[in-house]
């Protein structure tokens, strides 16, 4: 039962493609004819969030975009994964010390796989796929992963939880 | 918020004296159709846009206050992010400004291989846009052939770079290393395919009546909202403002390219609907590969010679300030550098191209259907990093 189970999730992952930035083009390269990861069982004509199994978060999470990556990601039905696609996405990247970008999406939502790269190859995303679906297969079914999760990953909140205020201006001398 | 937004207007007589309300719609920020994250409050008595707003910042990413704690070689990192369609044409930018700050000579070798570089990438930037209006309009087959070819000119940027979609290829005074033997030819070979197949694609996008119907006479833009607002590229040549920098203010080898009998023209339309700034994009496309094939004949007759400059340990530019702007695929990108004569610029502000060209939206969807929504944002061909910066 088990078997059959992880069987038909780990093939039929309709993904949601939250895409933001630069890595969202290579998301697109990767289900295009070239590298295709429909043939991996990943499609990618989820309607919305409610419809998906997947989210792909690829490019650059800022703070003002945080509140609705954690929205639309409680919007998915369980079981639901997701996976970290870039550098941005995984640590802030090359924005590592900017003001107004959330350092790793993994802040704000439990990520099953990180793919490194700026943006990472379309092969890359593959690699990530298949990784996932490894992971998918080896899992029980009706127990909750072992989230590593930092704030806000590993329980329920809402999107006003990881709403930032507004940063008051520095003091005048 | 706007008082609009608060209270509704009761009691405005509809058809047949029903009364009607304005609903506030929210498009984005996370929507298929903005290909990003751009967010447009829009206020629809009906099927009847009343206003419309750009909500911007969703991508914000500070990368002009990061400029500022980077040295003039990382710069380049930000600068080629920030618009990542167009990521070569603004590595050069960025470069050309500090080079001219620094009344530095770049070996013409490089000059010739940045502009055939820069085409390379002009022709990527409206090969996405080719597949993704259609595709926003539902038509999804022209994306798999644009990106065919997106993949056949990706490839030889990648060997010369090794990078898909930032290059990384430009440095101060030059390029990052020689044009690998053999290239040029290899170059000249993924023109003809793509040229070759180009027909195909154009004629399953323009050639077809239901995009046609959905863009024809829709959106128009004016030649004065586009003066009014500053919209460059593309956008602003389909209104019949005949403007292009590569032909009236030259950089790199453009002079050349776009003198007397140069392969370079200037792509304009009259009608300033959606349908004309698609068909500019297609023109440009051919443009663009007439002018990569003359710099790779440029290039082959040059022979071997330097590609870069070489720099100092640590590299500082003298202050002063210095304005430059480029023609991006996307309409004109300035680049104002202040310097303190310090490794780090002391302001490095970006003139965006996108940013310019959606403010307009606010001007062109009133009065317009809510179906036809969709049909205008893709014409406007933005990429939201170049908005938010």
């Amino acid at each position: 039962m088990q078997v059959v189970l992880n069987w038909g999730r780990r093939y039929s992952l309709w993904v949601f493609n939250f895409g933001l930035a630069c890595c969202a083009i290579e998301f697109i390269s990767a289900s295009m004819a070239r590298h295709d990861f429909i043939r991996l069982g990943v499609i990618p004509f989820a309607p919305g969030p409610r419809q998906s199994d997947l989210m792909v978060v690829s490019g650059t999470v800022t703070d003002k975009m945080a509140p609705a990556i954690r929205r639309l990601y409680d919007q998915m039905p369980e079981p639901k994964y997701v996976i970290s696609f870039g550098a941005c996405s995984n640590s802030g990247g090359p924005y590592w010390d900017s003001y107004c970008v959330t350092k790793g999406v993994d802040q704000l939502i439990p990520v099953d796989v990180y793919v490194p790269g700026c943006p990472p190859r379309p092969e890359a995303l593959l690699h990530g796929i298949v990784t996932l679906q490894e992971q998918i297969a080896a899992e029980t079914p009706g127990q909750a992963r072992s989230r590593s999760g930092s704030r806000y990953a590993d329980r329920p909140v809402t999107a006003g939880e990881v709403t930032r205020d507004l940063v008051a201006p520095p003091a005048q001398d | 918020m706007s008082s609009r937004d608060v209270d509704v207007t009761l009691g405005a007589a509809g058809v047949g004296g029903l009364s009607t309300t304005e609903m506030v719609l929210n498009i984005g920020p996370q929507h298929p159709a903005t290909h990003g994250v751009l967010r447009l409050r829009i206020t629809a008595d009906g099927e009847r846009i009343t206003a419309a707003e750009p909500v911007i910042g969703y991508m914000h990413r500070g990368a002009e206050k990061l400029f500022e704690v980077r040295d003039y070689r990382q710069i380049m990192v930000l600068a080629n992010r920030h618009d990542w369609l167009s990521a070569f044409n603004n590595e050069v930018g960025v470069a050309l400004t500090v080079e001219h700050l620094l009344e530095m000579e770049v070996p013409e070798r490089a000059t010739w291989a940045r502009t055939l570089l820069c085409e390379l990438g002009r022709v990527l930037n409206h090969l996405m846009f080719l597949g993704s209006y259609p595709h926003e309009l539902g038509a999804i087959t022209p994306m798999f052939y644009s990106f065919r070819e997106r993949e056949e000119i990706q490839a030889v940027m990648e060997e010369y770079s090794g990078g898909r979609m930032h290059f990384m290829a430009t440095r101060v005074g030059g390029l990052l290393h020689d044009l690998p033997e053999g290239w040029l030819d290899r170059v000249d070979a993924a023109v003809s395919t793509v040229r070759s197949r180009l027909p195909d694609l154009t004629g399953l996008v323009l050639g077809n009546e239901i995009l046609q119907g959905r863009t024809r006479g829709i959106g128009v833009l004016d030649l004065d909202t586009v003066l009014a607002y500053g919209v460059s590229g593309p956008i602003a040549r389909a209104s019949g403002l005949d403007v292009d920098l590569r032909r009236d203010e030259p950089y790199l080898a453009y002079g050349e390219l776009f003198g007397e009998d140069g392969p370079g023209r200037v792509v304009t339309r009259e009608a300033g609907d959606c349908y004309a700034r698609l068909d500019v994009l297609v023109e440009q496309i051919q443009v663009s590969l007439d002018l990569v094939e003359a710099c790779t004949a440029r290039l082959r007759d040059l022979g071997p010679g330097p590609i870069s400059s070489r720099l100092p340990k640590k590299l500082k530019v003298p202050a002063g300030e210095h304005y430059c702007a480029s023609e991006n695929p996307l309409g004109l990108n300035g680049y104002y550098l202040v310097s303190r004569g310090d490794t780090v610029p002391h302001r490095l502000k970006l003139r965006s191209a996108s940013f310019n060209n959606v403010q307009v939206l606010r001007e062109m969807l009133p009065g317009t259907v809510v179906a036809d929504m969709v049909a205008i944002l893709g014409s406007m061909f933005f990429v939201v990093g170049d908005i938010d910066k």
